[in-house]
């Protein structure tokens, strides 16, 4: 294995549904221990991306690798032992499980119980607010408490790279800074992060670097700080 | 009155085999939204299984003790039936994941067919007569009575459900089950193979369906080829009537609609000048179906009906 490979790899990948072809051909990349962030409209490919990667659409073998390995295609359980964890747009809690019983499925392929605890009380101290509420049922949480929820649940299966689809999707501006410090955060102890955002400013102030994508294509990337002084940046997604 | 007390004791005990039966529908439906129609026939092969055990045993003359020689009948029947129950969605359903619900709905009758047509070739097209070796000390209760049969297929039902219960909401498998039934796409990305957890979900249901033809072998002394499609049905309206998809409900569904259908043959010579006897017994249940299906379709304790995600 080549210790220089990219975590992941991205290379002509195409997604479609039916005859509509949702994503036609991008290439992307996150090397280990960077913060992506994939920006781009409504029905831009975005979230195809992030599902296809995650293993949740038929896609060609070779089009996606982890750690070198052709993942393309493989489904989504398989791909959760490997390091791969999506946090899905809409949040996916489980709504009539307590938020407890939400993060033990997000341990379910682990077996180390006490590890598993200590993951757990570190996942407290990040979210105090789903400590207090460990024994209801996720679908009585607010949204923001939600997004923290399934966030936390992804982490609870320790993985490499974290996929994250519109985390800021129909939270309160005060709660989606608050979720992207503790992206942030989770970065910083070491996760690699791609997160799909259609609040790009935020996104890319946050990220290490940046794709554009339009119409199924990647038409930009750039380091993020590139990106947000980008003139076209600035004119279609932040609104200036 | 004591006919009353009676039917209520009777009620019960077909109820409890209600139950058990319509866990295995509830639990099918809540994670692939499936009517498994061959359910009942689940039914039928336990106890025909148990039949041919038991009846091997005494052949024997093993001087084993009865209790132990049923025993022995079910423990030869669970096995069998989960392993029809799991070749059954691996060959039937399994295929049909993801095709309109229609599809796995009809190949479900057809499976529902042939099982009874292999339970006719195996066992016979006669009635057998279910070895009645179990002691059936009666006790009186007033004017009613309770039978040593009865009290086993009340402890067995209950602690059956009890160990369903706990193991729903306790183990790792019985919360994937429900994460299951909730979300599939998501359970998937939490690393649980779905695929595995509906076949466990189907082996479970026919552990349980495999312990009710015992019972029901047992109780009523007789078992047939075709004796799993009306059990099955009623099963069915059972866990309609708790709310299809709600284990509590499956459970106290089987035991109203065990009661309803006692009381009613009770009492239906009474209330119709004799008109109709005990024999239209079968009506009630299908009654209460339409009753509820008008009613209350999302039965008595089912409160969601489109709120899945």
């Amino acid at each position: 294995m080549n210790a220089r490979a990219p975590l992941l790899q991205v290379t002509g990948l195409a997604v479609s549904y039916g005859g509509i072809k949702a994503v036609k051909g991008i290439d992307l990349e996150v090397a280990s221990g960077e913060m992506v962030c994939l920006i781009g409209a409504n029905g831009a490919g975005k979230t195809s991306t992030l599902k296809a990667i995650a293993g949740l659409l038929p896609v060609a073998r070779d089009s996606i690798r982890f750690e070198s390995e052709p993942i393309g295609g493989r489904p989504a359980f398989e791909l959760v032992r490997r390091g791969l964890a999506l946090v899905p747009e809409g949040r996916g809690v489980f709504s009539q499980l307590t938020v407890d019983e939400n993060l033990a499925m997000g341990a379910y392929i682990r077996r180390d119980h006490a590890e598993i605890r200590r993951d757990l009380d570190n996942i407290f101290d990040l979210f105090p607010r789903l400590k207090e509420r460990r024994q209801q049922t996720a679908g009585t949480l607010s949204g923001g408490e939600q997004q923290m929820l399934a966030i936390g649940r992804a982490l609870m299966s320790r993985p490499r790279l974290l996929l994250l689809d519109e985390p800021s999707m129909g939270l309160a501006p005060l709660v989606v800074a608050r979720i992207f410090e503790i992206i942030t955060e989770v970065a910083r102890q070491g996760v690699t992060v791609l997160v799909v955002e259609q609040n790009a400013r935020l996104a890319l102030q946050r990220c290490d670097r940046g794709y554009v994508m339009e119409s199924g294509v990647v038409t930009l990337h750039d380091t993020a700080s590139a990106l947000l002084d980008n003139d076209q940046v600035r004119k279609a997604y932040l609104g200036e | 009155m004591d006919t009353f007390i009676q039917q209520i004791i009777n009620g019960l005990t077909l109820g409890a085999v209600y139950a058990m039966v319509a866990l295995g529908y509830t639990m099918v439906y809540g994670i692939i939204q499936l009517i498994n129609f061959a359910h009942g026939e689940v039914v039928m092969i336990g106890a025909m299984v148990a039949f041919s055990v038991i009846g091997a045993l005494l052949g024997l003359d093993s001087g084993l003790p009865p209790a132990l020689i049923v025993l022995l009948g079910a423990a030869a029947a669970i096995p069998v039936c989960m392993a029809v129950a799991y070749a059954m969605e691996r060959v039937a359903y399994r295929p049909l994941r993801g095709a309109p619900r229609l599809a796995p709905l009809i190949t479900a009758i057809g499976v529902s067919i042939i099982l009874q047509q292999l339970g006719m070739m195996i066992w016979s097209r006669n009635p057998l007569a279910f070895p009645q070796i179990l002691e059936n000390r009666i006790f009186h209760l007033g004017g009613a009575t309770v039978s040593t049969v009865q009290l086993a297929i009340w402890l067995v039902a209950v602690s059956m459900m009890g160990a369903l219960t706990l193991m729903i909401h306790r183990t790792r498998l019985g919360i994937a089950m429900r994460a299951t039934s909730q979300n599939p796409q998501v359970a998937g990305l939490m690393g649980i193979d779905v695929n595995r957890v509906i076949a466990a979900t189907f082996i479970i249901g026919a552990a349980l369906a495999a312990i009710a033809g015992v019972m029901v072998g047992t109780y009523y002394g007789i078992a047939h080829y075709t004796m799993g499609s009306l059990l099955g049905l009623k099963a069915f309206c059972a866990a309609v009537l708790g709310g299809i998809g709600n284990l509590p409900g499956a459970m106290l569904g089987g035991l109203i609609l065990g009661v309803v259908e006692a009381l009613g043959a009770g009492y239906i010579g009474d209330f119709t000048g004799n008109w109709f006897g005990s024999n239209y017994q079968d009506v009630f249940a299908f009654i209460v179906l339409i009753l509820v299906l008008v009613f209350r379709p999302s039965g008595l304790l089912g409160e969601r009906v489109g709120d899945r995600t």
